[in-house]
């Protein structure tokens, strides 16, 4: 069962077309991701789905409700954490938890929650002299703090350490083993690679790819990335007549090909007739980041 | 389908925030009632004065400091942090949530009230205590008067709120209205004193007349219908304008 659904969503400001026609469903216990440049209309589209924004054009449903008209409803089972959000300065983390804890029928308890977060040494400091990160994982809580069906997150790891993103990252993992569905705006790809079940990439207001991300990445045209150094010159017309080649590169007498499975054989062959080893030869996948690159640039 | 507009929760949460604001407590609570031990520590303050009706100054500053802890809170606190709410995204974290983000604007009015009416009994109480101030004679058209007062006050300041985008300019609209406010008040020349044409004047504006109104009320009056409609309708306006332009984001 879809516990999201977007369907022709459509939201302008000032003229200016930010989402234009996105669709999406997201299915329960799912982790979707949401990619794209700045100003891609990635906020704006999870906005609609949280019903901050009410969209022009287009159906949004949370669980076959719409979180506009069922605004109550939907909030009680969608927990979220906005890319800019702030307490009240001198409330402490703990009084934070508990009033956000009172606005839940069934509310989590906020004491595990805060430990996992790594904010039980923090109950009793006021939100405003709280570090970026820290404020960020006591969003990440009140976000969860509902015992929610759904978890919409936009930047969740921003500001946060390398230590504590990892511990994110864990923790979002448990929270969609337990059913939840997780809706995630991220501009780190390394975070969508590991947790995403699929990416929507929007660009420029609509969605310029919809795919697992090893999908994503086999679709991009140099999906994998040869290099080494010939023993001697190899003729760079040989290099570019191979089979499925995106680029090729050939600097300080290093080559740095870019290509399919197909490429790395024709390489391997080409090689061996010119009786050229090939020294620190490394074959590697291309990342989400040069997929990403890819897609967007490709609609750019 | 519809949550109630407060929130218990809210309300305390708010309670507890004013607590530990310093600088609210002294000018809300505080400063009204020790401007009028200053005042009242002058010894011509306590003379009877034939032009002021046999009253002495001190008796006619019981009033204006009532509505004091009003005109600050309401011009100087409360638009600051409502719209301090909404600039800091912290309304829009609550409309998240299945609580309205009202609920918390209204919790921040009613503490702001609650905290302008004890500004206003610790004024009576130190009027009377240390400077033998009658109480009101009619103390129910007193309270009649005062709540229109804070009300009033309420409505301006979240008109203030309503259109200033940013704290910064909420605290500047809200000083350049509350010095007219507190001339009208009384604060300067208190309103027994003052000409009878400006008297008038100062009648139909919401502090002016809840000055007079509340006069009245002290000396054993009814307070004027005239007063408390001038105070009705100044807080259906601003309420309504507030209503109009408040923007949640």
């Amino acid at each position: 069962m879809s516990v999201i659904e977007v369907s022709e969503l459509r939201k302008s400001y000032g003229g200016r077309a930010v989402v234009d026609g996105v669709s999406f469903s997201v299915e329960e216990g799912e982790i979707f991701g949401v990619l794209g440049p700045n100003g891609a209309g990635k906020t704006t589209t999870v906005e609609c789905v949280e019903g901050l924004r009410v969209p022009d054009a287009g159906r949004v449903r949370v669980t076959g409700l719409d979180p506009v008209a069922d605004h109550e409803q939907v909030a009680r089972v969608l927990g979220a954490q906005l890319q800019q959000s702030e307490l009240q300065a001198k409330l402490t983390v703990r009084e934070a938890l508990e009033l956000y804890a009172s606005f839940y029928p069934h509310p989590a308890d906020w004491r595990p929650l805060a430990e996992r977060l790594g904010l039980t040494d923090r109950l009793t400091t006021r939100f405003g002299k709280l570090s970026g990160g820290q404020k960020q994982r006591l969003f990440i809580a009140l976000a969860l703090i509902g015992n929610p069906r759904v978890v919409v997150l936009d930047e969740l790891t921003t500001g946060l350490d390398p230590r504590a993103r990892r511990d994110t990252w864990q923790l979002i993992e448990d929270v969609r083993a337990g059913g939840v569905t997780v809706l995630l705006v991220t501009h780190f790809m390394e975070e969508a690679q590991r947790l995403c079940d699929r990416i929507a990439v929007i660009d420029k207001g609509r969605i310029a790819a919809l795919d697992t991300p090893q999908g994503l990445i086999r679709r991009s045209a140099g999906a994998t990335v040869i290099s080494f150094t010939p023993s001697a010159p190899l003729d760079e017309h040989d290099l570019n007549a191979l089979p499925e080649v995106a680029s090729v590169a050939y600097k300080d007498g290093r080559v740095t090909l870019s290509g399919t499975d197909a490429t790395v054989n024709a390489v391997i062959t080409l090689l061996a007739r010119h009786h050229i080893t090939a020294h620190q030869l490394r074959v590697s996948d291309a990342t989400l980041d040069d997929a990403f690159l890819d897609l967007t640039e490709a609609a750019a | 389908m519809n949550t109630p507009v407060v929130d218990g929760a809210v309300l305390r949460t708010e309670i507890r925030l004013f607590g530990r604001e310093p600088g609210a407590i002294f000018w809300i609570l505080l400063f009204p009632t020790l401007l009028l031990v200053i005042l009242g520590s002058i010894p011509s303050f306590r003379q009877p004065d034939d032009s002021l009706g046999g009253l002495r100054l001190v008796d006619t500053y019981v009033p204006i400091t009532v509505l004091l802890g009003m005109i600050l809170g309401g011009l100087q606190g409360m638009p600051q942090v409502l719209t301090g709410y909404r600039e800091r995204g912290i309304l829009r974290r609550m409309s998240t949530t299945p609580v309205r983000p009202i609920a918390l604007l209204t919790a921040h009015m009613a503490v702001f009230a609650g905290a302008a009416l004890v500004s206003a009994l610790l004024a009576l109480l130190v009027g009377r205590l240390a400077f033998h101030v009658r109480l009101p004679k009619q103390p129910l058209g007193y309270a009649v008067a005062l709540v229109p007062a804070v009300l009033v006050a309420l409505a301006l300041g979240s008109v203030v709120s309503a259109l200033s985008r940013t704290t910064k300019i909420a605290g500047a609209v809200g000083s350049a209205v509350l010095f007219p406010m507190m001339f009208c008040a009384g604060l300067w020349v208190p309103v027994q004193a003052m000409p009878d044409l400006m008297a008038r004047i100062v009648g139909y504006t919401p502090f002016g007349a809840a000055a007079q109104a509340l006069n009245q009320a002290a000396g054993g009056d009814w307070p004027g219908w005239t007063h408390l409609a001038v105070l009705a309708v100044w807080t259906v306006l601003l309420t309504a304008g507030a209503a109009r332009w408040f923007r949640w984001e």
